[in-house]
Formats: C-alpha cells, structure tokens, sequence
C-alpha cells in the first residue's frame, strides 16, 4: 500500500482510538456525553472522570505506544536484526531490576521511578560502555552485551520476585507486564516522543542507508560511528521514557514497526511516523479492553498488546508468503 | 599483512585491474583505498588530500565503492535500493529530487533493472543483486570506482554487458579499479594492471607488460596453459 494513502487512514485511527479509549470504562460513556464533558466546563461526574482519569491514561497510552514503537524502529535499524526491540539491549531489564528492588524495600511511587530510571541508566552506560566500540563496524558486539545484560537482569527479576510477598508480587507482575495507570510525567513524555520523531524523520534518508549495510553506509558518506552512538542514545531516552511512564509493555516495539512494512512501506521516512501513529492507536486500544474487558478487574496492558498482536502478525506474515 | 610497499597513482580515464590469489589483500587493498580501513602505515590521498582530511560525505561524492559482500538487508524495492547511491549528493534532508530519480532510473535501464524496479530487494538472485548494486554505483555519479569482484554473480551477457558499462566510465575520464579474476576481461578493459602476491610484493604497470605466461604463473603460483584465439590471449590453468 502506498504510504500517501496509509498516512490519512492512520491519522484517522488516532481520534477512533483516543474516542474509544474516552468512551469506555466502569461509567460507559456515549460520543455525545464525551464531547459535551470535554467543552463544557459542567460539573458533573462524567466531566470529572474524563478530564481526571480517562484523558490522562488515553494519552499516556498513546505517547507510550508512539516511543515503543519509534525505538524499535530505531533498534531494528541499528542493530539491523529483524527481532530487535526497546528491550533487547537491556534497558528495560536494568528499569525493571530498579522498580523491583525499590517495592521489595517498600519504596513509594517516585522513589521507585527513581529507582527504575537510575536502573535503566546503568544498563544503559554499561552496555554501551562495553559493546560499542568507535570505528568498529560490528554491531554484534552491542547485541550480544545488551543481550547478557538483559539476561543478568532477568535472573535478578527472578531472585527478587522469590523474595517477594502477597501483594507485593502483583504490583511486581504488573511493572513487569505493563500498567498504564499510575501515570506521570506526561507532557515530558510527549516532548520526547515529538522531538526525537522528528529528529529521526530528518534523518530518516541515513537510516536507509545504514539499513543496508554498514560498510555500504561508510562508503555512502555516512559518518557510521556517531550515527550508531546517536541512534542508540535516542532508542534509550525513548524507552526509558515509555517504562517510566508505563512499565514494561512488550510487543509493541516489536510488532508495530514490521506491520507497517508488512503493509508495504519500508523507507524511514514513512516508517518513522507512521509506526509512532499506530503505536499509540494500538496500545490505547490494548488498554482499553485491559481495563474494562472483565471490569472492574484490571489486567495488565501487555497480556492484551500480545494477545491482539499476535494473530495479527501471524496473519500478516502468512498472507505475504 | 597484505603488502609491502606499493606506491602508485590512478589517473582519470585510466582502468586498473587488481590480480592475485584468493586470501591475499585484494579486498582489503580496495577498502584501505575507499577509506573503510586504516592503512597500518602510509597514506591514501584523493585529489591530492589525504582520505582522512577528507569529509565523509565529501568523500562519497567523489569515490564510489563497489563491495563485495554488503552485509545488510535492505527491505525497500529495487528502485529505492538503487536510489541510495544519491545518499551523497542529496541537496534535501526530505527524500531525493526528480533529477535523483532520473538518474537512478538512467541507471536501472543501463543494468535491464527496469522491470524489476518495484520489486522488493530481498527477492531478488545473487545475480540480479550485483547488477543492482552496480547500477546503485552508477548513479553515484562518482569521478574514481573501486569495484570488488564486479562481474561476481552475473551471467555471460551481463558480464560482457558491465564491462562495457565500465569502459564507457573510463572514457568519461572517471578513473576504475577492479578487483578481476578473469585475465581475459582484464586484457579487454584494463591498461594497467596490479598484481599482489603471496609474499606481499606488489608488480603494478601496463596491462600488456604484465600480462603474461610467466607473470600469470607466479601470480597463481600453478602452471597455466596459453591459447591465442583471434589475437587475445587466453590463460587457462592447466591440470
């Protein structure tokens, strides 16, 4: 499909969702109820929960969609691996070592934010640190230490899970699997998701490049060290971003990016919005249905970005072979 | 180690054919002379300044490079594959202008790519990639060609085909280098010619000087039988 058509159609995927994500909830809500709650400055309980708690969520949903998805654009052409996503180099691993240790010591909100961000960082820095070498036109080297990194932090998740009690393990569960509504922090994340999007459009034509090959790149004129040190810093402050605002959602980054060239467009300077688009339509879809499928239960968002990305993909990637 | 000493010139119009066993630099010599590899002493200059005082994209605009193996995936079409060859040149961050494209499609059709422009890249034979990158070579526009094993992959016509496409480079006054190990193409295109050897010396001069029987047998180090066929000279390794 062509990208001049795709881009409309997923522009209007974005009021679709965001109105679906308004409507639903413990207090259903009809697109007449919505709109009146959002102009008018009336008082009653529908204008409340809107503005104090629906809103809010729909878009910290939305950015969080749009940075997974724009980091794993980003992942993919950097580490140029098909299967990359924001959590293979370890970022989310080093967040979550954070989050985890910080509730097991039964820490409040912002010192666990703190935490998981001081966390990630580390993760950051030292898998950088130790696999990224300038002038070395391997980037196995930065996998394979993203990916230890990420399984030393998977087993501390698992020591610190065992270490855990009673509720303390299900709040654990839900940062581990994604939780959409303890949300702060959001213009910052939106700032983020504006400026590094369109940093990266600007440069998307060097994204193609480095697509295809390294020493092609070079031999482009492309300036691949400091691209690479770039793109990775900018997937980092991306995903950090997105599990500060909402834990760990998996398959977003993942899936997203190869929808969008499943359909048929691969260059990044369509890549680039285009997957932030559907990203942020489809996690606020995924967490919709996680918060009122089974009302007032709450699931975590990532058992429903899994369970609707799935078959989707599956399908995607049988109807192109 | 790949050689010694080697200290010679590539003018424009002039087309170098670079010969030796397999595993003895030749690739390597190729990408220290594209910048892609630092020389462990000595230096490379283009136009008289050295690679590395050159910018990177400055660099790309003069000196196109034809790799042997790329190394990526690229999951765009043939077309868009082909464009990237404008990377350098390109006058807006926004995409290509029709002048890129119009080159780019100049180059599809100097290589038959045409009816495949729309086609995704990765579907395409090994053959049909190399002529792909050659033709993304092409619309680089550069005034000095480094080309790794250009013929590698392509059939008969497409190789007689490339290396006409080469020559008519030359007679623009770009300057070539390629890596051959066809001695036969090398007589037909090349005038000077680079033979490495195994011991790390170097023989570089006119393509009818060096090659020779005697030459040729060093460089290969096997005995090679010579067949004279409508005045040219063919080297065929003898059991």
């Amino acid at each position: 499909m062509s990208p001049r058509l795709l881009f409309p159609l997923l522009l209007c995927t974005v009021p679709m969702s965001i109105g679906f994500g308004l409507m639903n909830g413990s207090l259903p809500l009809t697109p007449i109820e919505v709109w009146h709650a959002l102009l008018g400055n009336n008082d009653d309980t529908a204008t409340t929960v809107l503005w104090q708690l629906r809103l809010p969520r729909v878009l910290a949903a939305f950015v969080c969609g749009g940075l997974l998805a724009l980091s794993g654009v980003l992942l993919q052409a950097l580490l140029r691996n098909p299967l990359a996503d924001p959590y293979i180099l370890g970022i989310s691993g080093g967040a979550a070592v954070g989050a985890l240790a910080a509730m097991l010591l039964g820490a409040g909100l912002a010192t666990t934010q703190l935490s998981s961000f001081t966390g990630a960082s580390l993760a950051i820095v030292a898998v950088f640190g130790l696999g990224f070498r300038h002038g070395e036109r391997n980037i196995y080297r930065l996998l394979l230490t993203g990916v230890v990194v990420s399984a030393g932090c998977g087993a501390l998740i698992s020591l610190l899970l065992t270490l855990a009690q009673g509720e303390e393990v299900k709040g654990m569960l839900f940062w581990l699997m994604g939780d959409l509504s303890r949300s702060q922090g959001l213009p910052f994340a939106w700032l983020v998701l504006l400026v590094v999007g369109l940093c990266a459009t600007v440069f998307s034509g060097g994204l193609d490049v480095l697509a295809g090959g390294l020493d092609k790149a070079a031999a482009l004129g492309v300036a691949v060290g400091r691209w690479q040190a770039g793109l990775y810093f900018a997937a980092a402050v991306l995903t950090v971003t997105a599990l500060q605002l909402g834990g760990s959602i998996g398959f977003v980054g993942l899936m997203i990016p190869h929808a969008i060239r499943l359909i048929g467009v691969s260059a990044h300077r369509w890549l680039i919005p285009l997957s932030a688009l559907l990203g942020g339509s489809f996690l606020v879809l995924a967490d919709t249905l996680a918060r009122t499928l089974w009302s007032p239960l709450q699931f975590p968002v990532g058992v429903f970005t899994a369970l609707l990305g799935v078959p989707v993909l599956l399908w995607l990637l049988s109807r192109r072979s | 180690m790949v050689c010694r000493e080697l200290d010679m010139t590539i003018r424009p119009g002039e087309c170098w054919g670079v010969l030796g066993q397999n595993g003895v630099g030749k690739t390597t010599l190729l990408r220290t002379l594209a910048g892609l590899h630092k020389p462990q002493t000595g230096m490379v200059s283009l136009n008289d300044v050295a690679l590395a005082d050159h910018a990177r994209r400055n660099l790309a605009q003069h000196l196109g490079v034809l790799l042997q193996s790329e190394g990526g995936e690229f999951w765009g079409n043939v077309q868009e594959y082909v464009l990237l060859g404008r990377f350098p040149h390109r006058a807006s961050l926004f995409g290509y202008s029709v002048q890129d494209e119009a080159l780019a499609q100049q180059a599809l059709a100097q290589m038959e790519l045409e009816r495949l422009s729309q086609q995704p890249y990765n579907t395409l034979s090994g053959g049909e990639r190399q002529r792909a990158a050659i033709a993304q070579a092409l619309t680089q526009r550069a005034q000095c060609y480094l080309l790794d094993e250009p013929l590698q992959h392509l059939d008969l016509r497409h190789q007689a085909q490339s290396m006409q496409v080469f020559s008519r480079l030359k007679e623009k006054g770009c300057a070539l280098m390629m890596v051959l190990h066809d001695t036969l193409w090398a007589q037909r295109c090349c005038d000077h010619v680079l033979m490495l050897f195994a011991d790390g010396h170097a023989l570089h001069g006119p393509a009818q000087e060096l090659l020779t029987r005697v030459h040729l047998e060093a460089l290969y180090q096997c005995p090679l039988r010579e067949l004279c066929v409508e005045g040219e000279r063919w080297f065929v390794a003898g059991v």
